[in-house]
């Protein structure tokens, strides 16, 4: 349970009253008590908005979402191809690859941490780098018992490479050492040795020992018995043919050998090497007095086994955990979260290995990535019948949410929704509304993602939401075409009115690329079609294509697709065709005006304002009178031009 | 991993009620002080004010965002005993210079005889509605048919709730499976112990809202209800604030073919029971997945509530003061590691282990 202090709110004396948002919540001070009329109080309360912020460190973890990302979503689509004996191996590389990528992140952000000018943040840097390391830590050793699911003998190799690889600076201190004048008179050199031994790693031991043999003749003897010892210690080798009770039984032998040195002081007179013997023997009293090098009870666990039970069984892995950690905190400290970790996983317990994570780890992208591997490794569900592929759903879904909350690593999200069968599509659904669509580019993005999901009802509202702003800010070009976009009718029309209004008003279009351009597009609704034609019609008479104006112009009075308000301006539109030198409408053309004309008149529209109406009225009367004189004459003109030779 | 800021709010008097839009880049507050404050989000994450003006003649109690495909459009209530619609007008150019902008009422709801206590947006599928309820036990339905006009808004429904009524939540769920559905909760405390939760459901034949539930169990005061975003269930979930908080799922029993006339039944059962706020819980509100609830109550703290996928609900947040005066305008707030450690052990158990390591 995490608790977030608030500074500046005071619990005791006042609530808070709060709203969530799709990243962040609102809280404030209030006061539910009171509900009637209060007196007027001072004061000046804080609003208080309270973000998970995932992403606080951006740059380098920025750049764990986006691999782990694509390692992600690799895997979910190799998932048919991977098939008997190579897919073990290759979702042991999958993992490999997780494990590079969290490394990655973590060497960059020490390298971060080192060069932090202010200490603070150095600090925070590094602790960023040790929760890291905890995670490969884990990881790696779910890797190598349940991803690889190394049987005995190779167990205990894999486990070896584990400790050495987190554990220690080896390498550093092997170079200081190797690198003085006298390695063997060196401080840490005996420190260096035993840590050698204690990872296993013999043959530098003995190239050591070696050195001191060199150095120091006395003991020249003894480092080298003790270097034959280290150098026929049984171990199993990768390609070695033999099976493991030969080695068991070889290994036996040379365990009872370096027993009677033990027996016969051959190392009594250097503690050291004597210590090294123990070791090697498994002491567990020698092992212990080493607890300072070792640092911790699981390298204690794995030198352990290397030199007590090299063979051992994973199943038997959990009895030599438990008690190496108890021998290890010797009743002085009690077991930590990740103790507790490392624990579950010894013990094959996977739910609660991932269930210890989710608790001592604020973040989900461990839990979420790691679950989602293991139930490739079908692993889930024969350990969980119950709720076994439902748990990798629902950690994949609290951490593409997260992801929803950052403004850029949405994207991200999208994908790890797509590969949640049961709840993925209608969180992305819910998710993605939400996303501020500040840029035109970033509505695109969300709508391009919508579409090839066929999202269709997040189309239509995206595309509602951008028309509805556009019209708001008088950009009737930009509503019309996200109105086209959502395949939205009615609000088609109801741009297209406005466009036809401004027309009214101002005599002229705005945005007239994309009226000329609507295409297809212009069936959408009658009005937006009579706004596409009428524009054609338009355009038909600037080009001069006079008898094709004259045709669509008669057609849009005669279809009924023209609004009522607008049939004044169609019919003084055909005045100026009208009064061309040429007859350009027939003779049944112009009754057919002339019909329109007079329907027109008798069903007059009511003009709203009374004082405009009067001088209204009478422009359009004048303008109607001429015209019914131009359709009269016109009339006589076309009779006359049908009737002779050249009209028939 | 949270991050805590802070923006001095200017109201006069007690802030009542805060709300997010849809995409929670503006929000606005309603306080005592009569005003409504809206904030916008710049694109630098900075909050600032833009719009601040008396929206009433009482204590306003609380304000909510209509959906955006409707524009941006705001809706009050209040002491006053009326509810108002507000919306925004795009300014002339030196007003967004200043980064100021406008908003002017579309109506006044007046119907009410006393305080009206809450007021929430229906589902967007249902159209531009609302319902208001308020101390004289009545909710208010009403719906705006044409959109482009705000103005024009006609009362649909009353429904007399017999209790003052505290809060009301719509059900979100726009699955054709489900009929409109609002619950009303009241914070009444006449002796009579009446169930303090009702529920309400459109019938499409009758074209009425009719009860379809009372919850028999919660018999204190109700401060607040919300129903839960559906993901595709078949049965809904309700939160309640009362003296303690309590989620209850309904599962639609299936409707027997004689009584198709009637609302439906529901199976109810509470799911989880709360009373770690020591008191009275004041407010609960869904997050947008309905995956955690968050309520406030008389203990100071917000608390988050979240179930696991074993369908086990427990606390897994607290928000609480700590007291300590805070100076000024902070947009900056404290920070933890992102990925951070809820138990700093898990880092110390790695000192000296792996820090400053070469890796090969």
């Amino acid at each position: 349970m995490r608790e977030v202090l608030i500074p500046g709110v005071n619990s005791k004396k006042k609530q808070m009253c709060f709203d969530w948002g799709p990243g962040e919540m609102l809280v404030c001070e209030t006061s539910f008590n009171k509900k009637e009329e209060s007196e007027t109080k001072p004061g000046c309360p804080f609003i208080y908005i309270i973000r998970k912020d995932i992403d606080v460190y951006s740059q380098i973890l920025r750049k764990l979402f986006n691999e782990s990302h694509g390692i992600f979503v690799g895997l979910q689509r190799i998932e048919e191809e991977l098939t008997g004996k190579s897919r073990k191996a290759q979702l042991v590389r999958v993992s490999k690859n997780y494990r590079s990528v969290i490394r990655a992140c973590m060497e960059e952000m020490h390298q971060v941490a080192i060069a932090a000018k202010d200490p603070a943040i150095g600090r925070q840097f590094s602790s960023q780098v040790s929760i890291l390391s905890a995670m490969e830590l884990i990881w790696n050793l779910c890797e190598i018992l349940f991803i690889e699911v190394a049987p005995a003998g190779a167990l205990l190799l894999h486990l070896l490479d584990w400790v050495r690889l987190h554990v220690c600076e080896v390498d550093s201190l092997l170079a200081d050492v190797l690198g003085s004048e006298n390695p063997s008179k060196h401080d840490s050199f005996w420190k260096l040795v035993t840590i050698l031994v204690l990872q296993g790693r013999l043959d530098e031991a003995r190239q050591m020992l070696s050195k001191e043999a060199d150095a120091s003749p006395s003991s020249a003897g003894m480092c080298r018995i003790l270097g034959d010892l280290m150098r026929t210690m049984p171990v199993l080798s990768p390609g070695n043919t033999q099976t493991l009770t030969e080695l068991e039984l070889k290994w036996q032998h040379w365990h009872e050998e370096c027993e009677r040195h033990l027996q016969d002081s051959t190392f009594a007179s250097s503690p050291h090497l004597e210590s090294l013997c123990k070791i090697m023997l498994g002491d567990e009293a020698a092992l212990l007095e080493q607890k300072e090098l070792l640092n911790n009870w699981y390298h204690f666990l794995v030198t352990r086994l290397l030199y007590s039970h090299p063979t051992v069984k994973p199943i038997d892995l959990h009895l030599y955990a438990q008690s190496s950690l108890d021998l290890f905190l010797g009743g002085e400290s009690s077991p930590e979260p990740l103790d507790n970790i490392l624990l579950a996983a010894f013990e094959f317990d996977i739910h609660q290995v991932i269930k210890e994570c989710s608790i001592a780890l604020s973040n989900w992208w461990f839990v979420a990535h790691l679950t989602d591997l293991l139930d490739h490794c079908k692993l889930l569900q024969s350990h969980n019948l119950y709720f076994g592929s439902n748990m990798r759903e629902f950690l994949l879904l609290e951490y593409a949410s997260g992801l929803f909350a950052h403004h850029s690593l949405w994207q991200l999200g999208v994908d790890y929704f797509d590969y949640c069968p049961e709840l993925g599509r209608v969180s992305l659904e819910l998710h993605i509304e939400r996303i501020p669509l500040s840029t035109e580019q970033k509505a695109l993005k969300v709508l391009r993602i919508c579409e090839q999901r066929q999202m269709t009802e997040q189309v239509r509202s995206i595309c509602k939401i951008l028309a509805m702003n556009a019209v708001r800010n008088n950009r009737l070009g930009s509503a019309l075409s996200w109105s086209i976009r959502a395949k939205d009718a009615a609000f088609a029309t109801l741009v297209s009115d406005r466009f036809l209004k401004d027309y009214c008003e101002r005599g002229s279009f705005s945005d007239l690329d994309l009226i000329d351009n609507l295409g297809p597009a212009m069936m959408l609704s009658d009005r937006l079609t009579f706004l596409g034609k009428y524009r054609e019609f338009h355009r038909f008479y600037g080009e001069k294509r006079l008898t094709d104006a004259a045709s669509l112009l008669l057609s849009l009075m005669t279809s009924q697709i023209a609004p009522r308000s607008f049939w004044v301006i169609l019919l003084i539109d055909a005045l100026p065709l009208l009064e061309e030198k040429e007859v350009v409408f027939s003779a049944e053309q112009t009754y057919e005006l002339m019909r329109c004309l007079e329907d027109f008149a008798s069903r007059r529209p009511v003009w709203r304002e009374p004082g405009v109406q009067r001088i209204q009225e009478d422009v359009e009367n004048t303008k109607l009178e001429m015209l019914r004189l131009a359709l009269a004459r016109n009339l006589g003109r076309a009779i006359i031009k049908e009737g002779s030779l050249e009209g028939s | 991993m949270f991050v805590a800021r802070h923006i001095p709010a200017d109201h006069k008097d007690l802030i009542h009620d805060v709300s997010f839009d849809f995409h929670g880049r503006r929000m606005a507050t309603c306080s005592s002080d009569q005003s409504v404050k809206v904030w916008d989000k710049s694109e630098s994450g900075d909050w600032h004010c833009t719009a601040s003006w008396k929206t009433h003649s009482g204590s306003v109690w609380r304000v909510t965002w209509a959906h955006p495909e409707f524009g941006q459009v705001l809706a009050s209530c209040s002491f006053d005993r009326t509810a108002a619609v507000w919306e925004e007008i795009v300014g002339e150019s030196n007003d967004k210079l200043r980064g100021q902008s406008h908003w002017v009422k579309r109506t006044t709801l007046v119907d009410s005889r006393t305080s009206v206590t809450d007021v929430k947006f229906a589902p967007k599928h249902m159209g531009l509605m609302l319902a208001t309820c308020s101390a004289d036990g009545i909710v208010r339905i009403y719906e705006a048919p044409d959109v482009m006009n705000l103005s024009q808004w006609s009362l649909q429904h009353e429904i007399s709730c017999k209790l003052s009524c505290s809060c009301i939540s719509w059900n979100p769920s726009s699955s054709r499976a489900h009929s409109p559905m609002i619950a009303v909760g009241s914070d009444d405390s006449s002796p009579n112990a009446m169930a303090k939760v009702q529920i309400f459901e459109y019938n499409e034949n009758t074209r009425k809202y009719a009860k379809a539930e009372t919850l028999m169990t919660v018999t204190d005061p109700v401060h607040d209800i919300a129903f839960a975003p559906n993901l595709g269930r078949s049965f809904h979930i309700l939160a309640i604030a009362t003296k303690d908080v309590r989620i209850f799922t309904l599962k639609p029993v299936r409707k027997e073919l004689t009584s198709s006339g009637g609302p439906t039944k529901f199976e109810i059962h509470i799911v989880a029971q709360f009373d770690n706020h020591n008191s009275q819980v004041w407010r609960v509100s869904w997050n947008i997945t309905g995956t955690v609830l968050a309520s406030s109550g008389d203990d100071g703290c917000v608390r988050l509530w979240k179930a696991n996928y074993m369908d086990n609900w427990k606390c897994t947040g607290i928000l609480k003061g700590n007291g300590s005066p805070v100076n000024g305008n902070s947009q900056q707030g404290n920070s933890n590691p992102s990925l951070g450690s809820n138990i700093p052990n898990l880092q110390n158990s790695l000192n000296g282990s792996s820090s400053g390591r070469k890796h090969s």
